[in-house]
């Protein structure tokens, strides 16, 4: 097995960001699985950001545990990191900027001055260059092959910006000698593995999903950490003739989205919780006019403004209380870019197969965190089936007509002779509103129960049509994990570091969180020894949900909300508690 | 300006055609409610344009006037409170051969949708919007609205209103709208006049209309305006001249202009969204096929 860890660290405006999806990217051209973690705050300049690469066999879901190497912009970087560096590891620094005393390095960690600024300085005057010097030191010590950083240099500037492309070759070539005359390669560097991969941040696979399903149009507002998707989209929308449109607000947006589904095309929106609050009436009305919707919910770390900038899977209840009364819905939640691609396929299929509101479920942690993926995980040969599900033929046609299934056939606006009108008041199944004149009349209370009926019994359907939970690891393990959404990626790895100190566990997994068939939930975890459950929330909000939907209670549960994702350590040490202590 | 390959809204002809008409749903409308002309108009405008029902979808809120689309025989939205417009927009993107109309309510409109209708104005989106004016919320029966007058006397402000009221065509001149009117329910000629102009006109077109709510507005009534309009196009404006047009929007007391203040032409979202240029939306292919290459700039 192998697993190298590259972190940078400094201040917002330092390029941390480009320098760790530039060492990423290499990682995944050699061949190698990337998780990238991308830590930042809210503010344009200054503070502390910090982005690791890590790289490995088998495939790191996390950000693991340790680094082994450290480029540090600023003294700050060393003091936050230092204690994540593991033995051997290699702090890369500039002591024209800062020094770093032998007293502040933990056992085993050792540092190495390169003069990125005098590197720099040969080609211009703009100290972003030392980034590239920095990053040519990084290479050698990580095993990065110098061509292969020259080549991803050139691929981030384009054709457009010869000269400065030549002085980042240039200076990434003086900082890789440098190393090379001064180091030795970190213990942990690894080699070209094979073909290159795909690396994709989560929300980018959404999008990528969204694009594939046939989605047609998108509406969005600005809202960390949804806005990836839109600009995604929005950078393709003429190549994919995906209509992109960014709303005076999120109310806005969900409502393009639902007049667009309505006109007849696939039709979604996305954002955080704070948008996703103002999107809730509108979600209902997507229920009442039984219009296709999808809504990617990306949750961020509330309450209210929260922490805009970091991780937490707290809007669960908000997903799934979403709207005035009753109306049928599922919730997906996608790990990993893979699933996310995968989940988006299913939630436009979903939504239009069933004539409602179908939610994505992702976080910060998912939605921007680069991994990588082989292509032929996310296929692109997806069938996209044409809308018309009714033909006028000279009947009356009723919109909302009652059927066994709860799907009632759709006409769309410009079909002669079907013309109907979708009403967010209750209605009958010619779409005549009941809530009014005959309200209350006993005939039309009867018609309403009839029609609240009709749309719930849609539940049953999806229930069946999502995806159930899913066991990973060996059946009959001493210790069952349960989770959903980004929080899997951490207990994947911790899975694997606990089978080499040879505790069996495996993973009941939630890829759909909203309906849960009680027969088949219950039957699963008959067959789960102890079982403990994983979320980044205050309360517990997935055990909440499992135990009022279907009686199973888990009792010993990893209840994370600082903000900061799920560690694959955090989950080794409450496992060994649970099997050790029983847990509590 | 873009060149647009969409195709207009096609003006079929020929005796087969269905027209709008009357749906089987009765209006539940007070008696003598302004609304009935507004219907009257957006029903008449149609079948002079030759506009068949089920190329029409007619969007609104919530409101007394925003049962209007359940009274023709058109397709229809009827959403919720204060977002019919961004609703009619999504249907205009995703199928631009259609003919939509938004109508609402001034409480709708210029209150809770305050926000779409400066937007939607701003963007040109071509559709025609329709608002039945009553200065009054009558479906909640009776308080303020964002056209009240200064104090006006309702069940939410028994010692009168104390904010100015919104100047919707004036807003609406601001917000860049390229066809802003006035009718009023009193006068359904000259409405579904002003209501087909809109409807022809490429762009945004925004009609208010004084819509007198017979219930619960006893200042703003059919007298009251039939007392007080004039016409516009009988007093020599010129609907071309913005200045001239600004001078109409502010006039108001003993008399108050109705009829088109302002018309203009400039590119409409439609045709400034390269996208559609290939037709409508929903027509176009959907899907990743053939663009695998997007794959790519992931290695």
């Amino acid at each position: 097995m192998s697993d190298l860890a590259v972190r940078a660290g400094g201040q917002a405006g330092d390029g941390i960001q480009s320098i760790g999806e530039t060492v990423s990217r290499c990682l995944s051209r050699m061949g190698w699985h990337v998780f990238g973690l991308n830590a930042y705050q809210s503010v344009i300049r200054g503070g502390h950001v910090w982005f690791q690469a890590r790289a490995g066999d088998p495939r790191p879901y996390s950000q693991g545990d340790q680094a082994d190497l450290l480029y540090a912009l600023d003294p700050q970087s060393v003091a936050v990191h230092a204690p994540s560096l593991r033995a051997g590891s290699t702090i890369v620094h500039d002591p024209e900027k800062f020094a770093i005393a032998d007293s502040d390095l933990p056992v085993g960690v050792r540092a190495l001055g390169v003069p990125t600024l005098e590197i720099a300085r040969k080609y211009t005057s703009q100290s972003i260059l030392q980034n590239a010097g920095g990053m040519g030191a990084i290479a050698f010590l990580a095993g990065i092959p110098l061509d292969l950083l020259h080549e991803v240099l050139r691929d981030s500037f384009g054709k457009k910006a010869g000269e400065v492309a030549d002085w980042n070759v240039g200076a990434a070539s003086a900082g890789y000698e440098f190393a090379r005359a001064h180091a030795a390669p970190n213990d942990h560097a690894l080699g070209r593995k094979g073909a290159p991969k795909l690396l994709m941040s989560g929300n980018q696979a959404i999008a990528l999903g969204a694009a594939a399903a046939g989605c047609k149009f998108l509406a969005q507002y600005p809202m960390t950490p949804a806005s990836s998707i839109m600009h995604w989209l929005a950078a393709h929308a003429q190549t994919l003739g995906i209509v992109v449109k960014q709303a005076e607000d999120e109310l806005a947006a969900i409502h393009m989205a639902i007049g667009a589904s309505f006109g007849g095309v696939r039709a979604m929106t996305a954002t955080s919780g704070g948008g996703f609050s103002l999107m809730v009436e509108a979600l209902g009305m997507a229920g009442m006019t039984e219009t296709p919707l999808v809504v990617v919910e990306s949750q961020r770390a509330g309450p209210s403004t929260g922490l805009p900038t970091k991780t937490e899977q707290g809007d669960l209840n908000l997903m799934l209380g979403a709207g005035q009364g009753e109306f049928p819905r599922a919730i997906l939640a996608p790990s990993h870019p893979v699933e996310a691609y995968q989940a988006m396929l299913r939630a436009f299929q979903l939504a239009e197969d069933w004539q409602t509101p179908i939610l994505v479920a992702s976080d910060l942690h998912l939605s921007e965190n680069v991994m990588t993926v082989d292509r032929e995980e996310i296929p692109t040969d997806v069938e996209v089936r044409s809308l018309f599900t009714v033909e006028p033929n000279g009947h009356d046609y009723q919109r909302y007509q009652y059927t066994d299934s709860g799907v009632s056939p759709r006409a769309l606006p410009g079909q002669p002779g079907l013309q109907f009108v979708a009403g967010s008041d209750e209605h009958d199944a010619h779409g005549h509103l009941i809530s009014d004149v005959k309200s209350g009349i006993p005939i039309w209370v009867t018609e309403r129960q009839r029609m609240m009926d009709k749309r719930m019994r849609k539940l049953h359907g999806i229930a069946a049509a999502t995806e159930p939970p899913a066991w990973e690891g060996p059946a009959g393990a001493d210790l069952t994990f349960v989770a959903w959404g980004s929080t899997i990626g951490a207990v994947r790895d911790a899975r694997a570091s606990l089978a080499e100190r040879g505790v069996a566990t495996n993973l009941l997994r939630f890829p759909t969180v909203y309906p849960l068939d009680p027969a088949v939930v219950q039957a699963e975890f008959a067959k789960a020894k102890r079982t403990l459950l994983i979320e980044a929330n205050y309360s517990g909000q997935f055990g909440r949900l499992l135990r009022a939907e279907t009686g199973v209670h888990l009792t010993d549960r990893l209840l994370k909300y600082d903000g900061e994702p799920v560690y694959p350590h955090e989950v080794v040490a409450r496992a060994v508690e649970v099997l050790n202590h029983g847990g509590k | 300006m873009a060149e647009s390959s969409a195709q207009p809204t096609p003006v079929p002809t020929g005796p087969a055609l269905p027209v709008i008409g009357k749906s089987d749903t009765k209006p539940t409308w007070c008696p003598g409610c302004g609304d009935f002309g507004v219907v009257a108009a957006v029903e008449g405008a149609l079948k002079r344009l030759k506009i068949p029902p089920y190329n029409v979808v007619i969007v609104s809120g919530i409101g007394c006037s925003s049962n209007l689309p359940h009274f023709l025989s058109s397709y229809g939205f009827h959403g919720i409170h204060g977002r019919a417009l961004p609703v009619a927009e999504g249907i205009r993107w995703a199928n631009h051969g259609l003919t939509v109309i938004g109508t609402g309510g001034d409480g709708d409109g210029f209150g809770i949708g305050a926000g779409h209708f400066v937007h939607a104005m701003r963007r040109n989106v071509d559709l025609t919007y329709v608002t039945m004016d009553n200065q009054i919320y009558g479906l909640t029966t009776g308080q303020a609205s964002p056209t009240s007058q200064m104090g006006q006397k309702t069940k939410s402000t028994p010692t009168g209103v104390i904010e100015n009221p919104i100047d919707p065509i004036a807003l609406a001149l601001a917000s860049g709208a390229t066809y802003v009117a006035r009718g009023f329910s009193g006068d359904v000629k000259q409405l579904t006049d002003l209501v087909a102009g809109g409807i022809q006109h490429k762009g945004f077109a925004f009609v208010d209309v004084f819509s007198p709510c017979v219930t619960y507005n006893k200042v703003n009534t059919f007298d009251f305006f039939r007392q007080r309009v004039y016409k516009l196009e009988s007093a020599g404006h010129d609907p071309s001249d913005i200045v001239a047009a600004w001078q109409r929007a502010l006039e108001w007391g003993d008399k108050i202009p109705i009829g088109l203040f302002y018309r203009t032409e400039r590119p409409s979202y439609e045709d400034l969204e390269e996208v559609l240029h290939a037709g409508p939306l929903l027509r176009q292919p959907a899907g990743l096929k053939g663009h695998e290459s997007v794959l790519d700039e992931f290695v």
